[in-house]
């Protein structure tokens, strides 16, 4: 096409200037006329009956505006946090929907609960009269695992749930899959643990809120990936304030990856308590306590298994999972372990009978949720290390049974025995590519140099296919959504043909101000700089739902591409008027709407002017201005998917696992700047080989405390432990948008935790071991190969 | 954090002097020091800021020995010609502590004074049998770390240098903590003429040598030597990424890296 910052151009990022001198505005940076400072007090306990809360020591010190609590919130009829995502059980059974308030009043179920808000006038001030705060507990015995959790007699979370099951889910023919298992020449079974992560955004969350009584307006700042969603579910369900008198902004935001995809019990705290008082009032989380009240990721247990035929043909797949909620429903908690993880499990893959359970659990944890990926990197788990297994229990080559049973390209759109159907793909070319850049074929003779130094070298593989884009609303109500899942945008272009973009979706870190910018750049033949893309504010920009699920781009680039093309009609419209022409006779080509077969024309930038000054103008026919909305809901998820490679070194002595090189292809529709996408992929596979060799969030049996509460003990990737990645996109256009794109910020994180474990479990298949559990860190490996050195006893 | 005052003296004399009458504490780096106010698990009510008091600073390499003062930075010593001429493993370990915002603070008399289990200065005061001289005495190296974070200092006593023996041969190997990168094990091994001293940080509550070790080293000086000594994993740390049993097989581990390092270049 010729525009250099049009689609496909690795133009820098827009935003990076003020982020890397410093010049962000984050809501730690907002200052208020006025503002007081807010620290909650949150329980040491896992379990618990709050008996009561005495503040009379710390009102009492100097600098204490107030000391609220959850009984105070009661007696104010505020509502419990919301769930935005209801699902249905076997049976057809609601899943069960226990009270979440916003600071607890009669009981706690983790630690790190709120109980109580201390305002004063400087943070230090309210965090000594935080301490100050006198609670009287009831210890309960608390339990932690899903596990424990279900058995006969465990701690209730919730009294009137008593054995703490959520919701017993299923997807898929039970029926098929069981007669498929019965005559299978070989079953492959696999026990597996998908470890509890802490997201750890780069910045913490805050939350800053303001109350004028001029107007009777309320203002939150909030570090969210869903201002919107916020703004209703607060002002609706919680804090009973109209639609119309309450703005939430969500600023510049340090990094979300799920975490800052919800509505948390602080924002309603913190909003309600500056209402209450008439003061603003700013919390920013400290990092040891995000670690126990961020929403954390992943935490299953579970068993699956895969038939075959002699030939390695798969027949079916069996998957039975325990999934933690902890100890309230964050706002899509429930979705996460079943319908973004069930209706994954066919992969790339023919198998043509699934079944898959998910038991939905309760536990005295950290409330669990979405987490860059969400129930796609848990699938794509399960899925490629039972195939690993299945390979190496039947002597066939893991590449070869991939390809015995991959999807075929002629096969497309290709409807799965779990829902789904994709609109396009091609994994074995994927695979085709993955492995020559991998250089797959000269591996053996890597592992035996290798083995010269006293090191286990080893080489994995997944393939994937994820299900993002979220979601043709229909589709998610039926589902259990309690939302649309449509995405808007205006395009406002202004007298002097400058453009202003207002879309629903968040940038935390993805440069949609980039890559909106050329997309509209590409479509009206105006350099990039002349677009500004505007979010995050519910008094600018109309509804939006958000970003998360890898759906800006899909969902809301194909709004903005609506609303482009309407002002693109529009403006052939104008152009016809004042070049005398029939409609059908222009043509808009490079920022010019010309007549065709002349050499008469109009630059945009002069419809424009016409637009908002209609001298020349059809009136009578068409209203001035240049300003187009559109709201654009999916027909459909999109299915990025690919083939990752890594190679991993073992030193025996130590136990550490070096990953020395990594390979990721991937088919992520259209690129729109593949600069953008290669810092995706970075951070996504840099997240998904965090879990698979050192994160892992630990809590006490016992005691239900968090371990692992801080960076002393929560072991973060750092940029020393990845190697240089070869990152390759391998694309088929998404059917069903416009635009042909399907997203790509998870698939990262989806397909490295499988291709790093499998490349582990090469490494140690000479000594006999079948799996690894995450992480694979070094006490753990040490201990496989200790006990895989043991001579075995006499059978 | 807390309130506190704040003192900048420019003598010993007087940092000792205000350490008694304000009843607070001494600040070198603030790296371990000020993540514990914040914390406020230690509300002193005075800083007593050590980095005005020139006497304690400086390196120096004489009559067989290398002082450094107390207030030397981690980077000065593993930046410094005379520390790599005088005991370069003494560099290397300077250099492989926390990471570049920490080197360019930290300091060595704050981190013996802490004696924090999994640092690496112990095992280099223990491992080279060094003098830990104090404003008021001077305590043997084998003297000075007494228990988890404590040592042998009296309330207000101030650390002034660290002076070293230079030994034939030596060097440091350790293996990290993945999240905190702090030494789960931590060997220091020196030869001398007169026999070879193992120091082992990160494994227990405090710093310990290990006698058969060094007794098989003083007789052959190679990692075979020690190959078949193993380490009871009886009284050693464990937590959630290294337990017991696997710090016990790890002392071996660094021990022969250490040898094998110390081996190959000479002191």
């Amino acid at each position: 096409m010729g525009n250099v910052t049009g689609i496909g151009a690795s133009i820098l990022r827009k935003e990076d200037l003020r982020f890397i001198t410093g010049r962000g505005n984050y809501v730690a940076d907002i200052k208020l006329p006025g503002m007081t400072y807010a620290v909650f007090v949150r329980s040491p306990h896992a379990h618990a009956k709050l008996l009561g809360v005495d503040a009379r020591a710390a009102l009492a010190m100097p600098g204490v505006l107030a000391v609220l609590t959850g009984a105070d919130m009661k007696a104010d009829k505020v509502g419990g946090i919301p769930c935005g995502w209801g699902i249905t059980g076997k049976d057809g059974l609601p899943m069960k929907e226990p009270p979440h308030p916003a600071m607890a009043y009669d009981k706690v179920r983790h630690v790190g609960d709120p109980i109580a808000l201390v305002v004063a006038e400087t943070v230090d001030l309210a965090r000594l009269a935080a301490d100050a705060v006198v609670v009287d507990y009831d210890v309960l015995p608390a339990v932690v695992g899903v596990l424990e959790a279900l058995r006969p007699g465990a701690p209730a979370v919730f009294e009137d749930i008593p054995d703490n099951l959520c919701c017993d889910w299923e997807i898929g023919d039970r029926a098929a899959t069981d007669a498929a298992f019965a005559g299978a020449a070989h079953v492959a079974r696999i026990s597996l643990v998908n470890n509890r992560l802490v997201g750890n955004p780069m910045e913490p969350r805050a939350a800053i809120a303001q109350y004028e009584r001029s107007t009777d307006r309320t203002t939150l700042y909030s570090t969210s990936q869903f201002p919107h969603v916020v703004k209703l579910l607060m002002g609706n369900f919680v804090l009973g304030i109209p639609q119309h008198k309450l703005r939430v902004v969500a600023p510049d935001v340090g990094g979300g990856f799920g975490v800052k995809q919800f509505h948390y019990a602080e924002e309603a705290v913190v909003t309600w308590a500056a209402r209450r008082l008439e003061v603003p009032v700013k919390w920013v989380s400290e990092r040891s306590e995000g670690f126990v009240s961020d929403a954390q990721g992943r935490d299953h247990v579970t068993e699956a298994e895969l038939a075959l035929d002699e030939t390695g043909k798969f027949l079916a797949l069996r998957v039975s999972t325990l999934a933690n909620m902890g100890g309230y429903l964050s706002t899509f908690g429930p979705n996460i372990p079943t319908n973004l993880y069930g209706p994954l499990l066919a992969g790339v893959y023919t198998t043509p009978a699934i079944y898959c359970e998910v038991k939905v659990v309760f536990t005295n944890t950290v409330p669990v949720d979405a987490y860059r990926g969400a129930g796609r990197p848990e699938a794509t788990f399960v899925l490629e290390r039972l195939v690993d297994v299945a390979a190496a229990e039947m002597g066939i080559d893991r590449v070869a049974i991939r390809r015995r049973n991959m999807i075929p390209t002629t096969a497309y759109p290709y409807q799965t025995p779990v829902m789904m159907e994709y609109d396009s793909g091609d994994p074995s070319g994927c695979l085709d590519r993955a492995l020559a850049q991998a250089d797959w074929d000269g591996f053996p003779a890597r592992r035996a140099e290798a083995a010269k130094r006293g090191k286990y070298r080893g080489i994995g593989l997944a393939t994937y296919v994820e299900a993002c884009g979220l979601a043709p609303s229909r589709i998610a109500g039926r589902l259990g959504a309690r939302g649309g899942l449509y995405e808007s945008a205006t395009v406002r272009v202004h007298a002097t043909g400058d453009v202003t973009v207002l879309i629903g979706t968040h940038c935390h870190g993805q440069g949609h101000e980039t890559t909106f910018a050329q997309i509209v750049s590409d479509k009206l033949g105006i350099p990039a700089d002349k677009i500004e893309v505007v979010f995050g504010d519910t008094d600018k920009v109309q509804f939006g739902m958000g970003t998360y699920g890898s759906r800006s781009l899909s969902v809301g680039g194909s709004a903005l591409a609506k609303s482009v093309d309407k002002v693109i009609l529009k403006g052939r419209k104008i152009a016809a008027y004042m070049l005398e022409a029939g409609e059908p006779d222009i043509v808009f080509e490079d920022g010019k709407f010309s007549v065709t077969g002349t050499d008469r024309s109009l630059r945009f930038d002069e419809i424009c002017l016409a637009a908002y000054i209609p001298h020349n103008y059809p009136l009578e026919v068409l209203e001035p201005g240049l300003e187009e909305q559109s709201f654009y809901d999916p027909v459909n998820f999109t299915f990025p998917g690919g083939a990752h490679v890594a190679e991993v070194e073992i030193d025996p002595d130590t136990g550490s696992v070096q990953l020395l090189s990594y390979v990721a292809v991937d088919d992520i529709g259209t690129v729109i700047n593949p600069m953008i996408v290669a810092g995706q992929l970075h951070g996504g596979i840099t997240q998904g080989a965090g879990q698979a060799l050192c994160e892992t969030a630990v809590y006490d049996d016992a005691s239900g405390q968090l371990l692992s509460g801080s960076f002393m003990d929560y072991a973060m990737p750092r940029a020393d432990i990845m190697p240089n990645m070869k990152i390759i996109t391998h694309s088929t256009r998404c059917t069903h948008n416009d635009l042909g794109v399907k997203g790509c910020g998870e698939v990262g994180t989806i397909g490295s935790p499988a291709t790093v474990i499998n490349a582990v479990v090469d490494a140690l298949s000479p000594l006999g071991i079948t799996h690894v559990d995450m992480p694979a860190a070094p006490n753990r490996i040490w201990r496989l190969i200790q006990a895989a050195r043991l001579p075995k006893a006499a059978e | 954090m807390q309130g506190f005052t704040y003192h900048r003296p420019a003598s010993v004399a007087d940092a000792v002097a205000l350490l008694r009458s304000t009843g607070g504490t001494g600040i070198a780096g603030g790296m371990s020091l000020l993540p514990v106010m914040k914390h406020r698990l230690a509300t002193p009510p005075a800083l007593v800021d050590l980095s005005g008091v020139a006497a304690l600073t400086g390196i120096a390499a004489s009559g067989g020995t290398l002082s450094i003062g107390a207030m030397t930075r981690h980077v000065a010593v593993a930046d410094s010609a005379v520390v790599a001429a005088a005991i370069p493993a003494l560099a290397s370990l300077a250099a492989g502590i926390g990471d570049p915002a920490v080197r360019n603070r930290g300091t060595i008399g704050g981190a013996i004074a802490n004696a924090d289990p999994a640092a690496d200065y112990p095992a280099a005061i223990l491992g080279l049998g060094a003098t830990v001289v104090t404003d008021r005495r001077e305590i043997a190296g084998d003297d000075f770390f007494t228990g988890l974070f404590t040592t042998a200092l009296a309330p207000g006593e101030l650390i002034v240098a660290l002076r070293f023996p230079l030994p034939l041969a030596a060097a440091y190997a350790k293996f990290r903590s993945p999240a905190s990168r702090y030494a789960v094990v931590g060997v220091f091994v020196a030869r001398f003429a007169d026999g070879v001293r193992v120091a082992v940080t990160g494994a227990a509550p405090s710093v310990f040598r290990v006698a058969d070790m060094e007794a098989a080293l003083a007789a052959r000086f190679a990692p075979s030597a020690i190959a078949g000594i193993a380490i009871p994993p009886d009284g050693l740390n464990g937590d959630i990424h290294a337990e017991p049993a696997f710090r016990a097989h790890l002392v071996g581990v660094m021990a022969a890296r250490a040898v094998a390092a110390a081996s190959s270049v000479a002191a």
